[in-house]
């Protein structure tokens, strides 16, 4: 980042985490601040529940084009992550969950390569925050249901068929693995995606308007190089868009799973 | 490190440490796609499957139904088929055995008839045989005693008188003969 801020007396602006603070022009000091960011996640999230809401309305026995398309996507969830992971019982109980995660994460983190909009807004760090909040917040009830407070703590900290000396050793691991490991890395993969991603981003198209427009000259040829980087990288970001939402939808039918399993 | 002191300055914030208003929008959006998925999308979606999943079902039980409809009614057009195939042979059986029995009955009853006849015959014949001899018993005598008076008390030397008279005896012979005869017959 200091090599690129050198270059800050040639006219090149190096994208920086000032980025993902955008001026706030809505109920400033409210708690419900608006600025650009926080409008493409409202904006996002209706215009997802207005598609789907759209697809579904009419729905019939026989589907059309766009309502076999949403369905086959939610078929996807439900049978290859819901059922998948949790079995058809428990997975029908947190299909709307699992399915509004997936499908949410999926339309925050697209619009880091829509036009305009160009920006995700799960790279602020609130919206996967909660996310994984409400995840670890489920995990745990749906243990304590199935099983019972003791048994459920009992389950995660002492796994059974280890040594009883090795629990000074397992119980601290399993603590850290299970309560603040998941959370945090649950939190800290989707917005580190989609911050590093809009960063790779802004600095291929920043880099390519300077080569083309301000270095000019021999230095184009690398303005084109850029370019082509920035493409790429644009249908990259579709892929980790569609990849995020899916592991983050996994890993919570995962972690519900190792909660309602019997044993482990 | 310049940069983020400068951060620290603007209006931003530290990429990990959400700002208020960021958990708070985070928070209702959630809410809201959360709300909708399981109180709108996804019961509908559900609505359709099932619906789909039961219009197959129902379509594969009625094909079903409609085979096992025609499946019965083969059968039982068949099995009236044999029926009737059996009834026919069981008829012709009957028929056969019928008319044998009918053709024997009337044998019989012919052979009957014709033996009864026959016996009749016989039996009148014979009471017809029995009444002329007993005619005959009785009028032979009687004639002859009455030819031989005749010729006794005519001349037994003429010849043509002698002749006269035997042919007169048999002419009143064949004048009772028919008498005789018709009386006989009818009795019958």
């Amino acid at each position: 980042m200091s090599l690129l801020a050198a270059g800050e007396g040639g006219g090149f602006h190096a994208p920086g985490l000032e980025e993902f603070f955008p001026q706030v022009f809505l109920f400033e000091g409210t708690g419900f601040d608006v600025n650009r960011i926080i409008l493409v996640r409202i904006l996002a999230t209706l215009v997802l529940l207005l598609l789907l809401w759209l697809a579904l309305r009419k729905a019939t026995v026989v589907p059309g084009r766009i309502q076999s398309v949403v369905e086959l996507a939610f078929d996807f969830v439900r049978k290859d992550i819901a059922y998948g992971m949790l079995g058809r019982k428990d997975g029908d109980r947190f299909f709307p969950l699992i399915a509004s995660i997936f499908f949410g994460v999926f339309a925050l983190n697209i619009t880091g390569i829509i036009p305009f909009l160009n920006i995700s807004s799960n790279a602020l760090i609130g919206m996967p925050l909660v996310l994984s909040l409400v995840v670890y917040v489920v995990m745990i009830a749906a243990g304590i249901q199935a099983k019972g407070g003791f048994a459920y703590l009992k389950g995660e900290l002492f796994p059974a068929g280890v040594p009883k000396p090795m629990y000074i050793l397992v119980t601290p691991i399993e603590i850290v693995s299970t309560f603040i490991a998941r959370p945090v890395s649950l939190t800290l993969r989707l917005t580190f995606n989609m911050l590093v991603g809009h960063l790779l981003l802004v600095l291929c198209f920043a880099a390519t308007q300077f080569f083309f427009f301000e270095a000019g000259g021999a230095l184009a040829g690398f303005g084109a190089l850029t370019l082509v980087g920035g493409l790429a990288f644009t249908l990259f970001e579709i892929l980790v868009a569609v990849l995020q939402a899916y592991v983050f939808a996994l890993l919570t039918a995962a972690y519900i799973q190792l909660s309602v399993a019997q044993d482990h | 490190m310049t940069s983020m002191t400068v951060l620290a300055a603007e209006p931003g914030g530290h990429p990990l440490i959400p700002a208020v208003y960021d958990i708070v929008w985070s928070a209702v959006c959630f809410a809201l796609i959360f709300l909708v998925f399981w109180k709108v999308l996804l019961p509908k979606f559900r609505t359709v499957l099932d619906e789909r999943s039961s219009a197959i079902q129902g379509g594969i039980e009625k094909a079903e139904k409609v085979q096992a409809e025609a499946d019965a009614a083969l059968a039982e057009y068949q099995k009236q088929l044999a029926d009737g195939r059996a009834e026919a042979a069981r008829l012709r059986a009957e028929a056969q055995e019928e008319g044998a029995q009918i053709i024997a009955s009337m044998k019989q009853q012919a052979t009957e008839e014709s033996e009864r006849i026959l016996a009749q015959a016989k039996a009148q014949i014979e009471a017809e045989r029995q009444s002329a001899m007993v005619s005959l018993r009785s009028e032979v005598g009687g004639l002859a005693t009455d030819l031989a008076s005749r010729i006794v008390g005519e001349s037994l030397t003429d010849d043509t008188r002698s002749a006269n008279v035997v042919d007169r005896f048999i002419a009143d012979l064949e004048a009772q003969a028919p008498a005789a005869t018709a009386s006989a017959t009818k009795e019958f």
